[in-house]
């Protein structure tokens, strides 16, 4: 049938079969597109910091500006995860300015114990000029019963951000983690 | 086998008894089996609400914790929590059924399966066997979502109770028990069958034309199921996928959805809108192209601006896919996204304008008959440019985030969906009833079924617009006196819609038992399309020898 139908391109469409196998393929690719929309929302978070996603970056390169940018620290801890978290204190400098803080963490629980962390800032926008040069959410943390850690965190806010009319008013961005006890086998 | 053929079917055996319908390849059984399955699912889910507005016809919680107890066995404070969580699953289940199982059916499987050949001139659909299938998977979809009142859902509680939109993690971490599961299986059969019966119609309209009739001159009834088949080509197999994330998550430690594991709640949101928005066009799209028909027909005039109206479908079909963030507002889309889905979404207004004032301009200066149909028709005209003009409201993001969620939503998207999609499938039904059965209906009784409706619509959702605007939230069982007589209003107009649905089960019992004989064309010179030149109720199989369209 397919073979029949070839030839006579001008009259496109012809042949039942022939269109309805061109509909079926229309609709696994939608399948394959809604799985392809996975790996691609999450490439479209980091590329542009929608949704407060903050970028990873090896040092400053663009300065530090007179602008001055508080930054407070939160951390939620997932109901599952018997930890208990001391953000780090707010700080307020100048735009550019490389600073590390640090992160404590105790495990309330008798056995060793694996987490991981999510984050975003807020305002959202302020997530594509929000750079981290190292963080403990990079990788998983394991700690043993009773232990607390310092986890550290080295970040730099781009001075491109004083380009954004958006942000004219903000004074005040917010780095949140919110821990989960970590699932086997993923990251 | 799969050719399109005028080939006469007379050599085959027509198999009678149960086996006409449960074997049928036959486009009009099918389609008349779609509406009988439609009636009884449009009933089973009215009754669904029923017990909502029984509900909240009063503040405070007086029928829940006791249904909860007769079901479930529930005693005490524990009926309370029962009755709750029963409360979010009649939401649900309303919604899955009126979608998935009633409007769907009655459009697309119903009046679709039955008028799209006969206007385009073909004997019967491209795939007939599959025609078949993709009916007899609607009912084993359909019992495995009444399936899901009755297992786990939320721990210690039946049913699921995620609302029509199933979002994630209320209806993965949220909702451990099978219940959920069920609802998603369901929704899996009857979105294979919808694009089963799509791949369907686009074959019939593309190949199987009758000599002479363009794309150009196709009847607007099955351009707009077209252009609805080839929304749900595009769109369900998106929920399908995810769907099956969430299946996946659920069951099989995936974490597309669960932040945990480098997921995100959100992206759900996104995928289901996708699908969610085109959805609701599926909805009222057939709609559209039946009532085209009857305003034509009953102001016996060409229908205005052929071309304009086929282009407008379009067009909201194109643009119907690219706004579906506007569900979205309140999740913390940056300012520019919000800047752009506000103002796609305000574009649909153009086409939906053009097709309203095109039904307006048909009637200009014609010979206008108030037979039933165009009664309905006129109604769906008034309850969908209501339901239209609170959805610019709703488009700007600004007004959203205070209505986000609230009556005023509610009331909105059955002013289109419910109210516009159901008198749409009324409208067609009294149309095409002499056509489908033989037999003319009492106008006076049909008439009679419309006016009960449309009070009683009115009655239910108008005042809903008033609750939405004062703060009260949809999905709860219970409210603050505060909003307690504009809750009584629209539930006394519960009751006004259901001596409607009475009156509409007794204009069908009346014309089957008078069986007056309807004649084949009892609507006069403004009913041109194909299916008028033929007998009523047409024969078995039509067009032996194809018609040709001049």
């Amino acid at each position: 049938m397919l073979t029949d139908t070839l030839p006579k391109k001008a009259n496109w469409p012809s042949g039942n079969l022939r269109v309805a196998m061109i509909c079926g393929g229309i609709a696994l690719g939608m399948v394959g597109a809604a799985y392809a929309a996975v790996p691609l929302y999450q490439l479209f978070c980091q590329i542009t910091g929608y949704g407060g996603t903050t970028q990873v970056a090896a040092g400053n390169v663009n300065g530090i500006i007179e602008r001055t940018m508080t930054v407070r620290f939160d951390e939620n801890v997932s109901p599952d995860l018997n930890f208990t978290i001391v953000p780090a204190r707010s700080e307020t400098n100048e735009i550019g300015t490389v600073r590390t803080v640090v992160y404590l963490a105790t495990n309330n629980s008798d056995v060793p114990v694996t987490s991981t962390a999510s984050f975003n800032v807020a305002p959202a926008i302020a997530g594509a000029y929000f750079n981290k040069i190292e963080c403990f959410c990079f990788t998983e943390q394991t700690l043993q019963p009773g232990e607390t850690v310092e986890m550290p965190i080295v970040y730099f806010l781009d001075p491109d951000l004083d380009d954004v009319p958006e942000l004219d008013t903000v004074q005040e961005i917010t780095l949140s983690y919110t821990f989960y006890a970590s699932q086997t086998g993923s990251s | 086998m799969s050719e399109a053929t005028s080939a006469n079917h007379d050599s085959h055996a027509n198999p009678t008894g149960w086996r006409r319908y449960v074997y049928s390849t036959n486009h009009k059984d099918i389609g008349t089996m779609y509406l009988v399955f439609a009636i009884i699912t449009g009933i089973i889910g009215g009754a669904l609400s029923g017990f909502m507005r029984w509900e909240l016809a009063e503040p405070g919680i007086q029928i829940f914790h006791g249904l909860a107890s007769m079901v479930y066995g529930f005693e005490g404070d524990a009926a309370i929590d029962g009755g709750k969580q029963m409360f979010n699953v009649f939401t649900t289940a309303h919604g899955l059924i009126m979608v998935f199982f009633m409007v769907m059916p009655a459009l697309i499987g119903g009046f679709g399966n039955w008028f799209v050949p006969i206007m385009i001139g073909a004997p019967d659909m491209a795939f007939p066997r599959m025609n078949n299938i993709s009916f007899w998977l609607l009912p084993f979809a359909f019992a495995l979502l009444l399936m899901s009142l009755f297992f786990e859902g939320a721990p210690g509680a039946y049913g699921a109770g995620v609302g029509w939109t199933v979002y994630a993690p209320l209806s993965t971490t949220g909702s451990p028990g099978p219940a959920v599961d069920f609802a998603i299986l369901s929704l899996h059969l009857a979105g294979a069958s919808s694009i089963l019966g799509a791949i369907n119609f686009i074959t019939t309209i593309f190949n199987m034309r009758a000599p002479g009739m363009t794309m150009h001159k196709m009847p607007l009834f099955p351009w707009s199921i077209l252009v609805t088949v080839f929304l749900l080509l595009l769109s369900l197999p998106v929920l399908a996928g995810a769907i099956t994330m969430l299946l996946t998550d659920r069951n099989f430690g995936t974490t597309f959805f669960s932040p945990e594991g480098g997921g995100d709640p959100i992206l759900y949101q996104h995928l289901f809108w996708f699908f969610g928005h085109p959805e609701v066009y599926v909805l009222i799209l057939p709609a559209f192209g039946i009532v085209s028909h009857i305003v034509s027909t009953f102001s016996k005039k060409p229908i205005f601006g052929y071309l304009g109206m086929v282009y407008a479908m379009i067009a909201i079909g194109f643009v119907g896919f690219v706004v579906w963030a506007h569900h979205m507002y309140t999740t913390g889309l940056s300012l520019d996204v919000q800047r752009y889905f506000v103002a796609a979404t305000m574009v649909i207004a153009v086409p939906t304008g053009v097709k309203i004032f095109s039904w307006l301009a048909t009637m200009w200066g014609g010979s206008i008959t108030f037979r039933t149909p165009m009664l309905w028709a006129l109604g769906f005209i008034f309850l969908f440019t209501i339901g239209g003009v609170t959805g610019v409201v709703l488009a700007n993001a600004g007004a959203d985030r205070a209505l986000h969620d609230t009556y005023y939503v509610v009331a909105h998207f059955h002013y289109t969906m419910s109210l516009g999609a159901t008198f749409g499938v009324f409208a067609g039904w009294y149309y095409w009833y002499p056509k489908m059965f033989g037999h003319m209906y009492s106008e006076f009784w049909a008439n009679i079924h419309f006016w009960l409706m449309f009070v009683g619509v009115n009655t239910i959702f108008f005042p809903q617009h008033f609750l939405g605007l004062a703060g009260m939230p949809r999905r709860y069982i219970d409210y603050p006196d505060a909003y307690a007589f504009w809750n009584n209003v629209s539930s006394i107009g519960y009751l006004i819609t259901l001596v409607g649905v009475v009156a509409f089960l007794w204009v069908m019992l009346e014309a089957w038992m008078k069986k007056r004989v309807a004649g084949d064309n009892p609507w006069g010179e403004g009913a041109t399309t194909l299916e008028w030149t033929l007998s009523s109720p047409p024969p078995f199989h039509q067009f032996e020898t194809l018609p040709r369209i001049k």
